[in-house]
């Protein structure tokens, strides 16, 4: 199970590392500096923002609303948001800190804890000022979401100038950590390619050119499929072959539920087909519902394109009046 | 305050189930007024390394602080919430909100919260509430 944080090594294991890290010493600089300076709510604290804000939230606590609502307290830091119009009163430390971040490659952000403490009511009309400072910017930390640095910062809010709420925040500014299997789940999964060799090369030229061939012993005329470089029968390694009609039946069947292979869809039919020449091969039965592949169904050779590069024989049952369905 | 009930350490808050809609999820986005994209736009959060939109830390926070105060009533005023944010509450999820008061001192009490959803703990945090204290 994936906890994402929660899960998460707090010490990177590479204390040298971090000791030795450059960047780190250059970040820890900024531990101190204001984050937030002169910040001003966007808004007075208001009516409307509260109601959405308990709509959303599904908060219908009698406290939010009517003559006297006070706002909940857990919108203290809405009210320093600066929504789409940009961050309201952010410190020339703070951006210099995130571009220094970012440069580095921890580009992505999530937050991670929040502490609030609230001091007194918000009410209609209050407005709000904060002052914010980055108390601390951690070593290099390896997660699940990836590597990077928590920085931290403690914002004091005010409401008509007197102390309503302290927020501490903390962020992990990261580098996704590369996520390959799911990276590789994404592309479209391809079939096995044949493993094409000296004795079956012939074969695999004939799927080309829409063709089932068909060794033949030209010593004993025994017909052989698989291909294989002798006769089963007499040995001999003289060979040529057959086109197969096409025309074959169902001798044994599988349907296959699991597992689950890539590029394949289970459930589907893997059918023992006899050809009509008298050897058998293994392939789909294509065309029909996998519980209605029955033993002694006719079926008929067609090729099934899986990609640009692979093409594969098929069988699809034929039909009562001999066409194929 | 009609009946006077008393909370002591041990006590368990009924669980609250949260649907983790991508409706609650934006609007919870919206109302905090927190526009990063991974929080509303699905494309973009992917080519962050993330598989959804996934909740902000606000409305977290918001529904934990409903949790409380859907409890202790009205009358329960909020004096501190502390939360840390583990698996990601992603769209399609359930969050089961539980609660276990950890201490009471006067009319303070304290609660442990956690939110877990289908991944892990969404949520852990503590939470100090006012009992029955005046809202001003």
């Amino acid at each position: 199970m994936s906890d994402g944080l929660s899960e998460v090594s707090r010490t990177d294991g590479l204390p040298e590392e971090s000791k030795g890290d450059s960047l780190y010493e250059e970040l820890k600089a900024y531990e101190g500096l204001p984050a937030a300076e002169g910040g001003v709510g966007r808004d007075l604290v208001n009516e409307p923002m509260i109601r959405h804000w308990c709509e959303a939230m599904g908060d219908t606590n009698p406290a939010y609303s009517g003559p006297d609502a006070m706002a909940p307290p857990t919108m203290l830091q809405a009210w320093t948001m600066g929504g789409l119009g940009g961050h309201q009163g952010r410190s020339a430390a703070q951006e210099e800190l995130f571009a220094l971040l970012d440069k580095a490659g921890f580009s992505s952000v999530v937050a991670t804890d929040c502490e609030q403490e609230y001091l007194r009511p918000l009410r209609a009309g209050d407005e709000i000022t904060f002052e914010a400072v980055i108390e601390s910017v951690s070593e290099r930390k390896t997660t699940k979401l990836g590597t990077g640095h928590f920085v931290t910062t403690r914002m004091d809010v005010r409401a008509n100038g007197e102390p309503a709420g302290t927020h501490r925040f903390r962020i992990l500014k990261f580098a996704p950590a590369r996520r390959t299997s799911k990276k590789e789940s994404q592309k479209p999964a391809r079939r096995p390619r044949p493993v094409v060799n000296r004795d079956n090369a012939g074969y695999w030229k004939g799927v080309e050119e829409h063709k089932v061939l068909i060794q033949r012993c030209t010593e004993c005329s025994v017909l052989r499929f698989p291909w294989l470089p002798g006769c089963n029968s007499c040995g001999s390694a003289g060979w040529d072959t057959v086109e197969a009609s096409g025309e074959g039946t169902v001798f044994s069947y599988v349907v296959m539920h699991h597992p689950p292979f890539p590029a394949f869809d289970p459930p589907y039919a893997v059918g023992l087909i006899e050809l009509a020449e008298g050897v058998r091969m293994i392939s789909n039965v294509v065309g029909v519902p996998h519980d209605e592949v029955r033993i002694g169904m006719p079926v008929h050779l067609e090729f099934l394109r899986v990609d640009e590069e692979l093409e594969v024989p098929v069988f699809r049952p034929v039909d009562s009046v001999g066409r194929t369905a | 305050m009609s009946a006077v009930r008393t909370w002591a350490p041990g006590d368990e808050l009924p669980p609250l189930k949260i649907q983790v809609t991508r409706t609650l999820i934006v609007a919870g986005a919206i109302a905090s007024r927190d526009y990063q994209d991974v929080h509303h736009d699905a494309e973009l959060a992917k080519a962050k390394g993330s598989p959804d939109i996934f909740m902000n830390i606000l409305t977290t926070n918001g529904l934990v602080g409903r949790y409380i105060t859907d409890h202790f009533g009205p009358g329960a005023v909020l004096r501190k919430v502390a939360i840390r944010l583990g698996a990601p509450n992603y769209p399609g999820d359930t969050m089961v909100l539980t609660g276990k008061v950890t201490s009471v001192e006067e009319n303070t009490a304290q609660v442990a919260v956690v939110g877990a959803n289908g991944i892990g703990k969404h949520v852990t945090g503590t939470v100090t509430v006012l009992i029955g204290g005046e809202a001003s």
